[in-house]
């Protein structure tokens, strides 16, 4: 029998665990038994992503591999186990526990731990470093109960942190030792932007502050800085870089990088044969690396070795691209102008928070690297220009200026299949290609999946999304995102088309730009659509319309009706309670509270749809379009009218949304809220749109959910008036109905629009696209045609002999069957 | 077979649909152009609701066909057949028209 090899692997942090996936797909797999120490109490997680916990993610939205995928691979791990000793000589290492654990082959991938400057004071209660799950669980329990933090570090994990403090709710200042943020990416210019826009949003940003020590007062903190300034503050966060996480190869007597790190040449060999070094504690040309992609190659190269072939880690393309506090930066090759001889082109227009400046080598006519601030849409293709050391094109200033037609497929289609696309993964175009040839990917999802490319950064996503496209139409696939068999339009094409042809009926509509006769796909898209632009009867087209529109009622599991009338902001009157009572008792309706705040009445025939309907109406109710794509209800708490606590009127602001978006019909159903606090009895943070009062206005979130896939909304403006507010949500309501696929919640469309809710706040709010003005007055003249649905056909009786179970006999239908429940009808179902 | 009256012609509108009962029956009824008319149960199979005469109709590959309003389960307007899943088949009628009637024949 062959006796296996043993390997240790020391650290299980992403680039340790990223060797151990790529190992265990390898045929070198079968030759070890493998055993992982790490020191933290859970199996690697994505780093990067750590302050995704400020936001919306758990631990476990976090994790990469959970600790069942180390039993499935058969890797013993060891967690919360550091390893406290390295014997080169006996081949051993020391757990904490003091047992010795011998190795074939080492691999040390330990990390680096932050940095901590020597200031003194600097430690102990309300001090914090920004690196692991258990600085943010501290950071989060201590800082609850605080109003304002320090954040020392202004490069990109000192941003991180601000960020991720600042969406904690704490007054956040930000201290940088160098004269501009981001000194190790950015150029002066870019930095500047990069900070008014940080400025902007009420972060603090000081340069050339020098911590010199930190004095206690109480509860609270005192930072004295080099010159005399003093800074009062609840609590530290300590961000002002990385360490390699060296000791254990120190005290071993492995050799060392000149600035820390444990030195590793081209195949991650240490100066020891069989020990190997990886990810932030190596030292490679005197270099350690602080990103996850070039410790992902250094994985790669190591999985190599341990196969006996040859892929030498060489110095990586550092380019960086992130958002930081919601600006949008990149960074990539040569940003700061070191290579000699290099000439460097900018573009700045601080008006609309853009900044770009490429770096060129004149001579050799190749782009060298550049720097990005507020439009980073063109990161994956100049990046891809410096690695590729491509020729420039013969106006190298164009570049700085992209046309749409510019980021044409053609430039794609001309890239080698070597091309590295995502640089986290190591992916090229042509495995790529291969991968959506060879399992019939049709869509970005999937080629994540398959790849796990765009996974890391995020960075290559959309030329992932250029490529599948690219290569999709070169297989003929015409990506069908048609309605059906009768119309080649998605539902985004056919409103452009039908608003142009000025179509209001379904036979003008299927003759002009669709065939056959429809069916029950396309109706109800077109119905809704005809519905959407031109806010007419839906009587008018009622062929097409699905039953509940054609009825203007929800059918229910037994062929009944529910009627439910509108009450703007759960308001009604005692009168109103009567009327509706009475209703209730003479058609014998179930009764039940929505969970939108209003009354709804169940079991009606179809027969008695018109009568209840006239009834209610005749009290002053009317049509609630509980049945339709529309606007259900705008929830509200009581607010300031009632609510000692409340500080903004949401009644009157729920009940003004609903009075004026109560006819509109969408892509699909849409529910709004208002919220008189930050206490949010409303739940206005999982509706289409919501509001909530705050000391100075209200703040706008759009984009939530509560439904099938909950999702909280996103903050679209903050503290603004009411006016306003309606001005906003006009605006991105008839956006939304514009752009949206059929029957797409405005959750989902948001989360698949480009750019996200950053995007949306340039068009609806800054009207980067000059659309706003077109945008209301599309929403005022829906608005002028608004109708009660039912009081219009109750107006037109002809209409009304539909409404009655048979052609040929006046008999009510006596399949329909009701039985008794909780003092109530409710339905009888044929078992 | 035995052919009985039911509405008059101009009673439905093309592309609409109503139900008619005859001999304790309900019967689903579809102008699906403008003398083309098609009878069959209204009984969908799926959760047995009297509900098919108020399904969209319309057509897949050019065959007429009626999704029910409940779950927009398809049916062959010509045959019944299920068209989507594997759910029974609805009964379907012959239909005839005659002086400004809608006959139906029941065997």
């Amino acid at each position: 029998m062959v006796r296996l090899s043993k390997l240790i692997v020391i650290g299980n942090g992403m680039v340790g665990a990223k060797f151990l996936d790529l190992l265990c797909q390898s045929p070198a797999r079968e030759l070890y038994e493998i055993q992982v120490f790490g020191a933290e109490p859970q199996p690697a997680y994505d780093r990067v992503a750590l302050s995704r916990l400020f936001a919306d993610a758990t631990p476990q939205d976090l994790e990469l591999y959970p600790t069942a995928w180390y039993k499935e691979q058969g890797i013993e791990l060891h967690l919360n186990c550091p390893i406290e000793r390295l014997d080169l000589i006996h081949k051993t290492v020391q757990s904490k526990e003091g047992i010795l654990h011998p190795y074939d082959k080492l691999v040390i991938a330990s990390g680096s731990k932050a940095f901590i400057p020597p200031v003194e004071g600097l430690s102990g209660e309300g001090v914090f470093t920004y690196r692991d799950l258990a600085d943010v669980d501290s950071i989060q329990t201590y800082g609850k109960k605080q109003k304002n933090a320090l954040v020392i570090g202004g490069g990109l994990l000192g941003l991180e942190a601000a960020k991720a403090l600042n969406d904690f709710g704490l007054t956040v200042t930000i201290l940088e030792a160098a004269p501009r943020l981001m000194p190790m990416q950015l150029d002066n210019e870019g930095a500047q932007e990069l900070q008014s826009q940080i400025e902007d949003l009420g972060l603090k940003v000081m340069t050339q502050a020098l911590s010199e020590r930190v004095e206690r007062e109480g509860a609270g903190l005192r930072l004295h800085l080099r010159g005399g300034k003093v800074l009062p503050t609840d609590m530290i966060v300590v961000s002002a870089g990385i360490r390699p996480q060296d000791e254990l190869a120190r005290q071993a007597g492995l050799a060392l990088g000149e600035r820390g790190g444990i030195k590793i040449d081209h195949n991650m060999q240490t100066s020891e044969p069989n020990v190997f070094a990886l990810g932030e504690v190596a030292s490679f040309a005197g270099q350690t690396f602080g990103l996850v992609a070039p410790g992902y190659q250094m994985a790669r190269a190591a999985v190599a070795v341990f196969n006996q072939e040859k892929s030498p880690f060489e110095l990586p393309n550092i380019s960086t691209k992130l958002k930081l506090l919601g600006v949008e930066v990149a960074s990539f090759g040569d940003a700061l102008e070191e290579t000699p001889g290099c000439d460097a082109l900018r573009l700045s227009n601080p008006a609309a928070g853009m900044y770009k400046k490429l770096v060129f080598h004149p001579e050799e006519n190749r782009l060298l690297g550049g720097v990005l601030v507020g439009d980073v849409s063109e990161f994956g293709k100049l990046s891809q220009l410096v690695q590729r050391e491509a020729a420039l094109p013969p106006k190298p200033e164009e570049l700085l200026f992209p046309t749409k037609s510019d980021s044409s497929p053609t430039s794609l289609a001309l890239l080698p299949s070597r091309t590295v696309i995502c640089n986290c993964e190591n992916l090229t175009k042509g495995k790529i290609i291969e991968t959506i040839r060879a399992q019939g990917i049709t869509n970005l999802a999937d080629l994540k999946k398959a790849t796990r490319g765009g996974t890391g950064c995020g960075g290559c996503s959309q030329l992932l999304t250029d490529l599948l496209n690219l290569e999709l139409e070169g297989q003929g696939v015409v990506v069908n995102k048609s309605l059906c068999e009768h119309f080649a339009y998605t539902r985004t094409e056919l409103y452009a088309e039908i608003k142009k042809g000025g179509y209001h009926l379904f036979s003008e509509v299927l003759s002009h730009l669709g065939s056959g006769k429809g069916c029950e796909v396309c109706k109800p898209v077109v119905a809704n659509l005809l519905a959407t632009l031109w806010n007419d009867s839906v009587m008018s087209n009622k062929e097409i319309q699905d039953t509940n529109d054609a009825f203007l009622a929800n059918i229910q599991v037994n062929g009944s009706y529910s009627v439910i009338p509108r009450m703007p902001g759960g308001e009604t009157t005692a009168e109103g309670l009567i009327a509706i009572g009475e209703v209730a008792k003479e058609f014998n309706l179930y009764v039940k509270l929505t969970g939108g705040e209003r009354i709804a009445l169940f079991g009606a025939s179809l027969e008695d749809l018109p009568k209840i309907w006239g009834r209610l109406i005749a009290a002053g109710f009317e049509s609630g379009h509980a049945y339709g794509k529309s606007l259900r209800t705008v929830k509200s708490c009581v607010g300031s009218t009632w609510c000692h606590l409340g500080v903004g009127d949401s009644l009157d602001m729920a009940v003004t949304l609903e009075n004026r978006y109560k006819s509109l019909r969408g892509p699909h159903k849409m529910k709004g809220a208002a919220s008189g606090c930050m206490r949010e009895c409303a739940e206005a943070n999982c509706k289409d749109f919501g509001l909530i009062a705050t000391e100075k206005g209200w703040n706008l979130f759009v984009g939530g959910n509560g439904g099938i896939k909950p999702q909280h909304g996103q903050l679209l403006a903050a503290d603004i008036t009411k006016e306003e507010a309606i001005r906003y949500i006009d605006r991105y309501l008839i956006y939304y109905f514009r752009t949206a696929d059929k029957l797409t919640r405005t959750s989902t469309w948001l989360s698949l629009l480009e750019g996200g809710i950053e995007r949306l706040k340039e068009i609806i709010v800054q009207d980067s696209l000059g659309i706003a003005a077109e945008l209301e007055a599309e929403m005022e003249r829906l608005v002028a045609n608004q109708h009660c649905e039912w009081k219009r056909l109750l107006a037109d009786p002809p209409k009304l002999s539909l409404f009655r179970p048979f052609l040929n006999s006046d008999d009510s239908d006596e399949s329909i069957r009701f039985q008794e429940k909780r003092s109530q009808v409710v339905p009888l179902l044929t078992p | 077979m035995k052919w009985y009256p039911t509405i008059a012609i101009e009673r439905l509108e093309v592309g609409f649909g109503g139900c008619v009962k005859l001999e304790g029956q309900q019967i689903a009824v579809f102008r699906y152009g403008p003398e083309e008319f098609y009878a069959l149960s209204n009984c969908c199979p799926h959760k047995k609701q009297m509900v098919i005469a108020r399904g969209l109709i319309g057509d897949l590959a050019g065959k007429p066909k009626v999704a029910c309003a409940l779950h927009k389960n398809q049916f062959s307007l010509e045959t019944g057949k299920c068209l989507n899943t594997d759910l029974s088949s609805l009964k379907t009628y012959q239909v005839k028209l005659e002086e400004g009637q809608v006959c139906i024949g029941l065997p």
